[in-house]
């Protein structure tokens, strides 16, 4: 199974390196004919408006939303923005799916924290009920979603941090900054993996 | 668990996000926005880009916080500020305005000839300059979350900043064939703490996030380093002392994502007005240096 990462900008090294740990093929995606023959894409973390401008100029906006309405993406923290249908702002954004978001929503880089998540989804891939470590860095909120959208963390004032519509999937955190891979196989399973 | 600020993980985690990406010198708010515009992935706020430092002469100082603030209004993209080499006081200022990164910065007057700040004493991260793998591991040991090279700022010549990249690339190459016996001798030599000599040998790159600064200028420098090995690209006069910033800031943000392609390297060079002057850095006195200052 091939698995792209959106190379623009940002921690692609990162998810690359997960997902080559799970013995998954994993690309590096800079231009529209690199989508062709992946599974899925991920949307790794960055700054969503310099990702966003880079898909403009190089025509990735079109070829991007037309994988989402097949295949499996995820986007984290900033691909989870760039894959919203609002950010409150104007900035280019794939609008894939029902979901709004806040930017930089708990303040500055000071308030970037790490916390212990509750995501009963995970254990469709591992049996273990652990929480999910989370590294939340000037991270979005998903601010609201709509009905075709099932949560899947929200943090202990309620907030919403992870998100699923059907095959899209998105995290306000990081888990390639982690060694806790659940995440990586929960979404190669969106994207067809067997086991 | 409780909710954890200010971890090495979430300092170091910023850095992370930027790479791959272009962080841009700029003076004014109306500077900021171009540079967001453009594709930055941050801007450091400056009262006067390197260049200009230079030209000026006397004692360069961290930039009022007020300007800071404004620039920090203006865009939704990370701020980082420079404060002094040993000048604590000015990160706790910088610190308690909120910007997102500091700059312990030698393009700045020193304040301490032997120290450098306790950057582990801060909840915000820190950047700092580096020309060989011991300034860097020491810089680090210090506390800090993302390391660059010097180079030599506000010169827009790139020879230093290929120089200490390279230094640092190549002393990471022989440590990684060195035998383990050799390492300890080897981090004496070098003048860096063990552990770090040790964890950069076995993950084969620093262990925070590395980019390239001080000279680089045109796309073309920009993918050099890249295709050299960094992380990415700060681009202090380059820009705003060019003829057209715009326009060749967003040309820089495209050659850093796209250098190993030179078609697209080829594209985005074109047409983009005068590039700034330039000083020849073999042609600067050596006491106007500013590389070695930082100890």
């Amino acid at each position: 199974m091939r698995i792209g990462v959106l190379a623009l900008q940002g921690d692609f090294h990162e998810h690359i390196a997960v997902l080559r740990r799970l013995g998954v093929e994993a690309v590096e995606v800079r231009l529209p004919d690199q989508l062709e023959t992946l599974a899925g894409i991920i949307i790794p973390g960055g700054e969503s408006t310099t990702i966003g401008k880079l898909a403009v100029d190089f025509q990735l906006m079109e070829p991007l939303r037309q994988f989402g309405k097949q295949k499996a993406i995820w986007g984290t923290c900033a691909g989870a923005i760039f894959l919203s249908k609002d950010a409150h702002r104007q900035q280019p954004l794939l609008g894939l799916m029902d979901i709004k978001v806040e930017r930089n929503a708990f303040g500055r880089q000071v308030e970037s924290f790490e916390v212990d998540l509750d995501v009963p989804a995970l254990k469709t891939v591992s049996p273990e009920d652990a929480p999910f470590h989370a590294v939340f860095i000037r991270a979005p909120l998903i601010s609201s979603v709509g009905s075709s959208v099932d949560v899947l963390a929200k943090l202990e004032n309620g907030k919403i941090v992870a998100a699923q519509q059907g095959k899209l999937l998105v995290t306000s955190f990081h888990p390639e900054l982690t060694t806790d891979d659940r995440f990586h196989r929960y979404f190669l399973r969106l994207a067809g993996a067997k086991e | 668990m409780e909710k954890e600020v200010a971890t090495f993980t979430v300092k170091k985690g910023l850095a992370q996000m930027l790479k791959g990406g272009v962080i841009m010198d700029v003076v004014t708010p109306e500077h900021a926005r171009i540079a967001e515009d453009a594709g930055a992935v941050a801007v450091m706020a400056l009262e006067r880009v390197p260049a200009d430092i230079r030209a000026h002469g006397g004692v360069a100082r961290m930039s009022d916080p007020e300007l800071i603030l404004k620039i920090m209004d203006a865009v939704s993209i990370p701020v980082m500020a420079k404060c002094r080499i040993g000048h604590f006081v000015e990160a706790q200022i910088l610190e308690a305005i909120g910007v997102d990164y500091i700059d312990e910065s030698e393009v700045l007057t020193p304040a301490d000839e032997a120290h450098h700040i306790n950057k582990h004493l801060f909840k915000v991260p820190f950047v700092c300059g580096c020309r060989n793998l011991g300034e860097a591991l020491r810089r680090i040991g210090e506390g800090a979350a993302m390391i660059r090279t010097k180079g030599e700022a506000g010169t827009g010549d790139v020879v230093e900043a290929v120089r200490h990249a390279r230094a640092v690339l190549g002393e990471i190459r022989r440590l990684q064939t060195m035998a383990e016996e050799e390492v300890m001798s080897y981090a004496k030599e070098i003048g860096a703490p063990y552990e770090l000599v040790m964890e950069t040998r076995q993950l084969g790159r620093l262990p925070v996030v590395n980019f390239a600064a001080g000279g680089i200028a045109t796309p073309a420098d920009a993918a050099l380093m890249m295709q050299l090995g960094v992380d990415g690209i700060f681009v202090g006069s380059g820009i705003f002392k060019s003829g057209d910033p715009a326009r060749r800031a967003a040309a820089i943000v495209k050659a850093t994502t796209h250098y190993n392609d030179p078609y697209i390297l080829a594209e985005v060079s074109r047409n983009l007005g005068e590039p700034m002057v330039g000083r020849q850095i073999s042609s600067i006195p050596e006491e106007e240096l500013i590389a070695s200052r930082g100890w």
